[in-house]
């Protein structure tokens, strides 16, 4: 201690230290707000393509989409009224006609959240196609989600009907062992990754809760022209 | 393995090529390729070494990030050389590496959303890479700036060349694909431990391995032939 003490008067006056630092966190401060401001247009460009191609990916066919939020008090707003909420993309035939809404949910897998895109048919009320957009499940059990045959067929019409009240799914979406489905709106489970499959059954459910009632009420909003 | 770190930064320490100003040469640039490679000689940076590994693009694209940030937080350290007092200059530093990883940060998702999500935290946290701190402190706080130019690319090179040697092995073997291209076609059953995370650990191991026996092969080459040890670098 007292060694130190000695030691301390070979220090550098306070003010290089300080100059030093505020000159430092300035320039930094100046590249990050310029990257930022340069950047920002450019990322939120990919992001909108990237949002575009997935939800023509869940709805083939497709040719236009318009965005919706669903607010937290169950409204459906296009987006562009600047409401907040959980987005829902309504995507349009050629003709265009309403073919499906891309919604989103997510549920707990294996390691982690799994979200994923499903495409709902307000026609049928059923789901028609699913597509992850984001896993941390162990490669080669996470990629079968979207690559097993034998699973993909329960997206060709998984139901998701909204009970009399309106207000929920009749039947809650789940996940059953392999084998075991004996309902439309049971996902059969893939043998050997079945937690995976459980997060996808999760994800439905969750998606479906929120956004189908609200479809269901507000259709006439999706399907109007612009 | 702990040790030969710090064995070599003490060595590196009391060799004069460091205590004064570097002339530029053909080996400030290839140390840090080959003799003073950051990942199979002095076995640094093992986190995203060991994480990011699992497919080519991926090494890649850390790989150019983390040289990005080595040469140019190099230079700023270098220009500001005589001019930071020792007592901040630590957090000096950290804060000119930080810019410029959030710099990069920026730069990967205009470039790809993809990439930017399969990096992860781990571009974030080239912050705390041990090279780059380490380039800072022992060779841009106290060389030119062309010089640290050239040093920090070799080394960021020598570490991209160390992640590519990683992430094309793990790929080939893991996923049975190069850069996303199918090798050996449907039929192959790929290795799928090797682009989980053991699989990092067993392919630097086998590298490793095969570094030090090439060390090994050299040393023994030149004992025979003079008769005397001779340092395998
Ligand atoms: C290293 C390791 C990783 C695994 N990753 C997953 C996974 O990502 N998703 C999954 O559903 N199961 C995964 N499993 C398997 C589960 O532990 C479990 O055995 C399986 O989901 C049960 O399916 P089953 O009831 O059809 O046999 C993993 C197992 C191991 C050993």
């Amino acid at each position: 201690m007292h060694v130190e003490l000695q030691t301390q008067p070979t220090a550098t006056p306070v003010w290089p230290m300080l100059r030093t630092l505020g000159v430092i966190a300035t320039l930094s401060g100046l590249l990050v707000v310029l990257a930022d401001q340069i950047t920002q247009p450019m990322i939120a460009e990919k992001q909108r393509l990237l949002t575009e191609q997935l939800v023509f990916q869940v709805i083939p066919g497709a040719v236009t989409k318009r965005d919706f939020i669903i607010t937290a008090d169950g409204r459906l707003e296009a987006t562009a009224s600047g409401a907040s909420g959980e987005p829902i993309y309504a995507a349009y035939t050629a003709a265009g006609q309403l073919q499906a809404v891309a919604i989103v949910g997510s549920g707990g897998g294996y390691a982690g959240p799994v979200q994923v895109m499903f495409a709902y048919d307000p026609s049928c009320q059923c789901i028609v196609g699913s597509q992850v957009l984001k896993s941390n499940e162990t490669p080669g059990f996470g990629d079968k989600l979207d690559t097993d045959p034998a699973f993909r067929e329960n997206f060709r019409a998984l139901e998701a009907r909204v009970d009399t009240a309106g207000t929920a799914l009749a039947n809650p979406i789940v996940t059953v062992k392999h084998g075991t489905k004996t309902a439309p709106w049971q996902i059969d489970a893939i043998t050997g990754a079945t937690i995976s499959s459980r997060a996808m059954g999760k994800a439905a459910n969750q998606a479906a809760q929120r956004a189908a009632p609200v479809i269901q009420r507000d259709l006439a909003k999706l399907t109007q022209p612009n | 393995m702990a040790e030969a770190p710090q064995d070599r930064a003490t060595a590196a320490a009391s060799a004069p090529l460091l205590t004064q100003e570097e002339t530029l040469t053909a080996d400030t640039f290839i140390r840090g390729l080959w003799q003073e490679n950051p990942v199979f000689v002095m076995l640094l940076g093992m986190c995203p070494v060991l994480a990011v590994t699992n497919s080519t693009i991926n090494a890649l694209g850390m790989g150019l990030s983390t040289t990005f940030v080595l040469v140019f937080s190099g230079i700023l350290i270098s220009l500001l050389r005589h001019w930071i007092p020792k007592q901040v200059r630590i957090a000096s530093y950290i804060v000119i590496i930080a810019t410029f990883v959030t710099l990069v940060d920026y730069a990967i998702q205009a470039i790809s959303l993809e990439l930017y999500a399969a990096l992860g935290a781990f571009i974030q946290l080239i912050v705390v890479n041990c090279i780059i701190l380490g380039r800072a402190e022992a060779y841009a706080s106290k060389q030119r700036v062309l010089t640290t130019i050239v040093n920090s690319l070799g080394t960021g090179i020598g570490f991209t060349l160390a992640l590519l040697a990683l992430g094309t092995v793990r790929e080939i073997l893991g996923n049975g694909t190069i850069l996303g291209i199918s090798l050996f076609g449907p039929d192959f059953q790929p290795w799928l431990i090797m682009i989980l995370p053991p699989g990092g650990f067993f392919v630097l191991g086998a590298w490793l391995l095969y570094f030090n026996w090439l060390r090994l092969n050299r040393l023994r080459r030149v004992t025979t032939f003079t008769g005397a040890p001779a340092d395998a670098r």
